[in-house]
């Protein structure tokens, strides 16, 4: 199973992710990378992400996202 | 709002597709995107295949293509027809309406009712409730509705958000008086407050054409767009049908008094696979019940999405059988429809191409 970062980097290759605390405000994630990278989320930790949840506050940096995952039930 | 319509019934439904096929895989090159991230895309919104008008093909040429070919094959005899409905975004002109100028071209009877509607990824059921209630009258026998849109005319070739989304297509449903006593049931929202998030801000009176216009900008996101162009705030529609729909939904079933278990289908509309499949994780119907597989083939056909899904996916067994569906439309305005009714026993449900060498008015 790849961890979060691991999929941003698979994602945009062309950022250090761990350079920023605002991936969107840094403009790292358009919402055509966080659809992306839903649906990466949800293959590769087997959950759903509610489409109610695909906010921009959710996808800021690694802990949003991780916070996310853990409320959907998913062992980060 | 909710609607309960009796003794009437869909009784046809046909598509006409331009023949000019796209590919996504072509047209990718036309962003200002590593190829990776777009064929990424491309998995997750099922972005393929989609048809578009060659220029100058306009939403009246589709329908009466369609309809002369159900007039010649004596599948609508045309004086049967006591009101035309047409759901469009982009009419042929500002006036006169689009179901005149197709009336006047097909030299339909002058005893009927024409109507155009201002209605998009939810004129599908938009449209059949005015139908319905159409039929209600007693001089109204048969009502066809037109739901068509050519919106790849009004879409920037350099916005990636918008473009490789949009098909252009025509359906035309026929409605009428049926001896069936399974009610129809509807439920129709609506949300002015919100329309901002899907508008083309330029062609009205309020901002008229212009060379200012038409001028491309930068919208970010490597998107270039003018003002003449349609504009779409994905992650506020997104949000919108996430939260709008499945409530919608649930309410029709309650109201019907009908279980989610006892449809057939759900035929949504599909602006792409992602959103249908987050669609039905939520309202927790298997992704077979609910097809998503129009994107793929034809685009976002607009209010024509819902008629393009039932014939792909339903075609035979409409025609030599029954199925209880729920249909749900949402999009501009903000508008949001859904309706719960039995389809079968239909004379025709089918798609046809509309020819790239057509010849069209000037």
């Amino acid at each position: 199973m790849k961890t979060v970062p691991e999929i941003l980097q698979e994602i945009r290759p062309e950022f250090d992710f761990s350079t920023s605390s605002d991936f969107i405000a840094d403009g790292m994630l358009d919402s055509f990378d966080m659809v992306t990278l839903v649906s990466a989320l949800d293959k590769n930790f087997e959950i759903s992400i509610p489409g109610t949840d695909i906010l921009p506050e959710h996808f800021k940096n690694v802990g949003t996202i991780e916070a996310l995952l853990r409320q959907v039930g998913a062992k980060v | 709002m909710n609607f309960k319509f009796t003794g009437k019934r869909i009784s046809g439904v046909q598509a006409v597709v331009p023949a000019n096929e796209r590919s996504f895989l072509e047209e990718m090159k036309n962003f200002d995107f590593p190829e990776a991230r777009s064929l990424k895309l491309k998995e997750v919104m099922g972005y393929d295949k989609r048809r578009l008008v060659q220029p100058g093909v306009c939403v009246s040429d589709l329908a009466v293509f369609g309809l002369q070919n159900l007039f010649e094959r004596g599948l609508l005899p045309p004086n049967d027809i006591d009101a035309l409905i047409v759901c469009t975004q982009t009419p042929d002109y500002l006036l006169p309406p689009t179901s005149s100028v197709i009336q006047g071209r097909l030299k339909l009877k002058q005893d009927m009712f024409c109507l155009d509607i201002n209605q998009a990824c939810a004129g599908f059921v938009v449209g059949l409730i005015e139908a319905f209630m159409l039929l209600e009258q007693e001089s109204v026998r048969k009502v066809v509705l037109i739901n068509a849109d050519v919106l790849s005319r009004l879409t920037s070739k350099k916005d990636r958000n918008i473009y490789p989304l949009v098909g252009d297509a025509a359906s035309i449903a026929v409605i009428e008086r049926a001896a069936e006593d399974e009610p129809i049931f509807a439920s129709l929202k609506m949300d002015g407050s919100r329309g901002e998030a899907l508008m083309i801000p330029a062609g009205g009176m309020r901002l008229p054409h212009s060379a200012e216009t038409a001028r491309l900008e930068d919208v970010g996101d490597h998107n270039l767009r003018a003002k003449d162009h349609l504009y779409m705030d994905g992650s506020a529609i997104f949000n919108f049908v996430q939260t709008a729909v499945p409530p919608l939904i649930e309410g029709i079933l309650e109201a019907a008094g009908v279980s989610r278990d006892s449809l057939d289908y759900f035929l949504c509309h599909q602006p792409n696979r992602f959103m249908l499949q987050k669609l039905a994780d939520k309202m927790k119907v298997p992704y077979s019940k609910m097809p998503n597989n129009v994107v793929e083939r034809f685009g976002n056909n607009s209010g024509a999405t819902i008629p393009v899904a039932l014939i792909s996916n339903l075609a035979e067994r409409v025609k030599t059988g029954h199925c209880r569906v729920c249909l749900a439309g949402f999009g501009a305005g903000l508008t949001w429809a859904a309706m719960l009714l039995r389809l079968g026993r239909m004379d025709f449900c089918e798609l046809i191409d509309y020819p790239d060498n057509q010849a069209v008015p000037v």
